[in-house]
C-alpha cells in the first residue's frame, strides 16, 4: 500500500467517527485504530509515524514523542532502524530532490560516500544541501518529501 | 486576531505567553533547544520545534532557526518574551521582513531605546527628566572627561551605551580612578556589546529603582499603569519587586507617568514597555527604557487587573487599547519574589533535577513557574525558575501572605534562594519600605 493512500486513510479515520479501520489489499494489511480523545498533544515533528512497513498501526495524532534525538546517542528512537543516523542540523522543510520533479538525491539501498548530498532542507527561502557525514548504504529514509523538520530530527539511516 | 503565535523564548515566560495565547484562542508554536525538550510548555504547545542544541547562541539566539520554525509552522506572529532576542532590533526587522508580526515595538524604536545615549536624548526631548551626565557618548580627550566628571560631581558612573539591564557599568569615586575606569568600561563594552561607546552619569548614592509600566497602540493611544519599586537588587539583578512603591506620593507618580505616556506618543511607541528611573529626594531620573514585557510584569497585573501579555498580543494584532488612562485603577498591593536555582547566600548556581516542588497557594497567591517535580533545571540558562507573588488589600497583608507562602514552599533536589527571601520578608528595613538599590548588597556584605 503506498504512502499517499495510507495518509488518506489516516486522515479519513481522524476526521470521521470511525474508531477502527482494517483494510486488506493484495498482500498488504493495514489496521488503523483511533485513540480516545487525547489531551492537546504536541505535534513533535520527529515523532510523526514513518511508515516503512506494510503493517503499520498508526495514530492520528502522535501522543508520546520518540526518545529525544540528541546527536550521537546510541539507542535508536523506537521505529528507527539500527545504523548511523543522520540528524537534521537545522529547522526547515525537507526535500528529497534538488527541485520538484527531479530525481531524488538518494534512494534506499544506494551507496553514499561521506560528503555526498543526501537531501535539501529549505529554510528562509534558502536551499541547504545536507551531506552524508558517513559513507555506507542508505538503509532508511525517515522523513517524507516536503515535511517540516526540526533541529536534531533523524533523517536517514546509513549502515 | 492571530490564529497562531510562535513563542521564541523559554522558561516561565514561555509558559506565561502560552497561557495568554490559549485564553485568546490562539494556537501556540513553541521553539526550544534540546535542553528544553521536556519543558511543560513544550508539551502543552499545539506544535513544538527543536531549533538547536542547548547553548543559547545556537538556539534561542539563532535567528534563522526561529524564523524557519515560524515558516514551517505557518505562524503569524512571534512573541520574543524577555531577554534573548526581545530587544534585538535586527531580529525584529528580520521577523517583519519575513512576513511575520513581531509582538513588540517597531524595529526603529527598539534601536532608538537600545542605545542608552540616544534613549536619554529622546527622553530629554520628550520632557522626561534624566540623570545629570555627559551629553552623549564620551570622547577621547582625557581633560574633557575629567572636566565633565568634576562638573557632574563625584561619584560618577561610566555606562556602556550598548549595555543595559545592569551590565557594562562601573562606579568611580575618585578622580584618580576615572580615566582607567573609562578605558576599562570601553574595552568591556566593545567586547560584550560590539559597541565601545560609553557615557557618564552622576552616581546617586541612595536611590530607589522605580519604573513605570506603559501600553501604547498603533493609533497614538498610550497609558501608564502605575509604578513598580524594584530596589531590592544584587549586582543590578532584581530579586524582589512590589507595587505601588511605598511612600511615594501618588501625584508624583501620576506626573512622571503622564510624561512617560506622552513620550510614548511622541516616539510612536507600540506595545508594552517600561521606563526605568532612579528616584531620590522626590526626584525621578530616567536611566533606560525596556521595550519588552518584563519579568516583574505580574506585579502590575495584580494591582490593575490588566493582562499585560494579552494586551501586547492585541496591540500587535492591530487593536486599539481597551483602556483609557482613567480606566486604570490601582488597587491593593503586590509583591514578587524571584525564585532562583542558586545558593541563597553564596549565589552559586544550582542546576539539576528538582526532586520535590511544593509551591504555595491560597488566597492572594500567584505562582508563575514552568518547573515541576522531576524537572531538570538546565545549566545553560539563567537561574530563575519561578516567581512567587502575593496580593493584599494593603502592603502589610501582601507581606504577611508572602511570609506564609514562603514558609509553605519547599524545593528539593536543588538549592534555591528561598532562604534569602524568607529573611528579607522579616528584614526591618524592607518591612518599613523604601530601601535603596544598594541596600541588599550592604546587608549581604554585613552578613559576611
Amino acid at each position: 500500500m503506498d504512502l499517499r493512500k495510507l495518509k488518506t486513510l489516516i486522515d479519513l479515520v481522524a476526521e470521521s467517527n470511525i474508531s477502527e479501520l482494517e483494510i486488506t489489499e493484495g498482500d498488504g494489511q493495514v489496521r488503523i485504530v483511533k485513540a480516545p480523545p487525547p489531551p492537546p498533544a504536541p505535534i513533535n515533528y520527529h515523532a510523526m509515524p514513518a511508515p516503512m512497513m506494510q503493517q503499520a498501526p498508526a495514530m492520528p495524532a502522535p501522543v508520546a514523542p520518540a526518545a529525544p534525538a540528541a546527536a550521537g546517542e546510541a539507542p535508536a528512537a523506537p521505529g528507527v532502524p539500527e545504523g548511523h543516523v543522520v540528524l537534521s542540523p537545522m529547522v526547515g522543510t525537507f526535500y528529497r530532490a534538488p527541485q520538484p520533479g527531479a530525481d531524488p538525491f538518494v534512494q534506499v539501498g544506494d551507496t553514499v560516500s561521506e560528503g555526498d548530498t543526501l537531501c535539501i532542507i529549505e529554510a528562509m527561502k534558502l536551499l541547504n544541501e545536507i551531506e552524508a557525514d558517513k559513507s555506507g548504504r542508505v538503509k532508511a529514509i525517515l522523513v517524507e518529501n516536503g515535511q517540516p523538520v526540526e533541529f536534531g530530527q533523524p533523517l536517514f539511516v546509513i549502515e | 486576531m492571530f490564529e497562531k503565535i510562535l513563542i521564541a523564548n523559554r522558561g516561565e515566560i514561555a509558559l506565561r505567553v502560552q497561557r495568554a495565547c490559549r485564553e485568546l484562542g490562539i494556537k501556540t508554536v513553541v521553539v526550544h533547544s534540546q535542553a528544553d525538550t521536556e519543558a511543560k510548555y513544550v508539551k502543552l504547545a499545539d506544535e513544538s520545534v527543536c531549533i538547536g542544541p542547548a547553548p543559547s547562541r545556537d538556539s534561542y539566539l539563532h535567528v534563522p532557526a526561529i524564523i524557519s520554525a515560524a515558516e514551517v509552522t505557518d505562524a503569524e506572529a512571534i512573541h520574543p518574551g524577555y531577554g534573548f532576542l526581545s530587544e534585538n532590533a535586527d531580529f525584529a526587522e528580520r521577523v517583519e521582513k519575513s512576513g511575520f508580526v513581531f509582538i513588540g515595538p517597531r524595529p526603529e524604536t527598539i534601536r532608538l531605546m537600545g542605545d542608552k545615549v540616544s534613549a536619554k536624548d529622546t527622553m530629554k526631548a520628550a520632557g522626561v527628566p534624566c540623570v545629570p551626565g555627559s551629553e552623549g557618548a564620551l570622547g577621547e580627550d582625557p581633560a574633557e572627561i575629567t572636566r565633565m566628571a568634576r562638573e557632574i560631581g563625584f561619584p560618577v558612573i561610566i555606562k556602556a551605551a550598548g549595555g543595559g539591564g545592569g551590565r557594562g557599568m562601573r562606579v568611580v569615586h575618585t578622580e584618580a580612578a576615572l580615566l582607567n575606569a573609562v578605558s576599562m568600561t570601553r574595552a568591556e563594552a566593545g567586547a560584550a556589546f560590539g559597541n565601545p561607546a560609553v557615557y557618564m552619569e552622576k552616581y546617586l548614592e541612595n536611590p530607589r529603582h522605580i519604573e513605570i509600566q506603559v501600553l501604547a497602540d498603533e493609533f497614538g493611544n498610550a497609558i501608564y499603569l502605575g509604578e513598580r519599586d524594584c530596589s531590592m537588587q544584587r549586582r543590578h539583578q532584581k530579586i524582589i519587586e512590589e507595587a505601588p512603591a511605598p511612600g511615594i506620593p501618588r501625584r508624583l507618580i501620576d506626573r512622571i507617568g503622564s510624561r512617560c505616556a506622552e513620550a510614548c506618543r511622541k516616539i510612536g511607541y507600540r506595545g508594552a514597555g517600561t521606563f526605568e528611573f532612579l528616584y531620590e529626594d522626590g526626584e525621578f531620573y530616567f536611566i533606560e527604557m525596556n521595550t519588552r514585557i518584563q519579568v516583574e510584569h505580574p506585579v502590575t497585573e495584580l494591582i490593575t487587573g490588566v493582562d499585560l501579555v494579552q494586551e501586547q498580543i492585541r496591540i500587535a494584532a492591530g487593536e486599539k487599547l481597551s483602556l483609557r488612562q482613567r480606566d486604570v485603577v490601582l488597587r491593593g498591593h503586590a509583591i514578587e519574589c524571584r525564585i532562583n536555582a542558586e545558593d541563597p547566600y553564596r549565589f552559586v548556581p544550582s542546576p539539576g533535577r528538582i526532586t520535590g516542588w511544593h509551591p504555595p497557594g491560597g488566597p492572594g497567591i500567584r505562582v508563575d513557574s514552568h518547573v515541576y517535580t522531576g524537572y531538570f533545571v538546565p545549566p545553560h540558562y539563567d537561574s530563575m525558575i519561578g516567581k512567587v507573588l502575593t496580593y493584599g488589600d494593603t502592603r502589610d497583608q501582601a507581606l504577611r501572605r508572602m511570609r506564609i507562602a514562603l514558609s509553605e514552599m519547599a524545593v528539593e533536589g536543588i538549592q534555591t534562594n528561598l532562604a534569602l527571601h524568607r529573611d528579607l520578608m522579616f528584614d526591618a528595613n524592607f518591612v518599613a519600605g523604601g530601601t535603596s538599590i544598594h541596600y541588599l548588597e550592604k546587608k549581604l556584605a554585613g552578613l559576611q
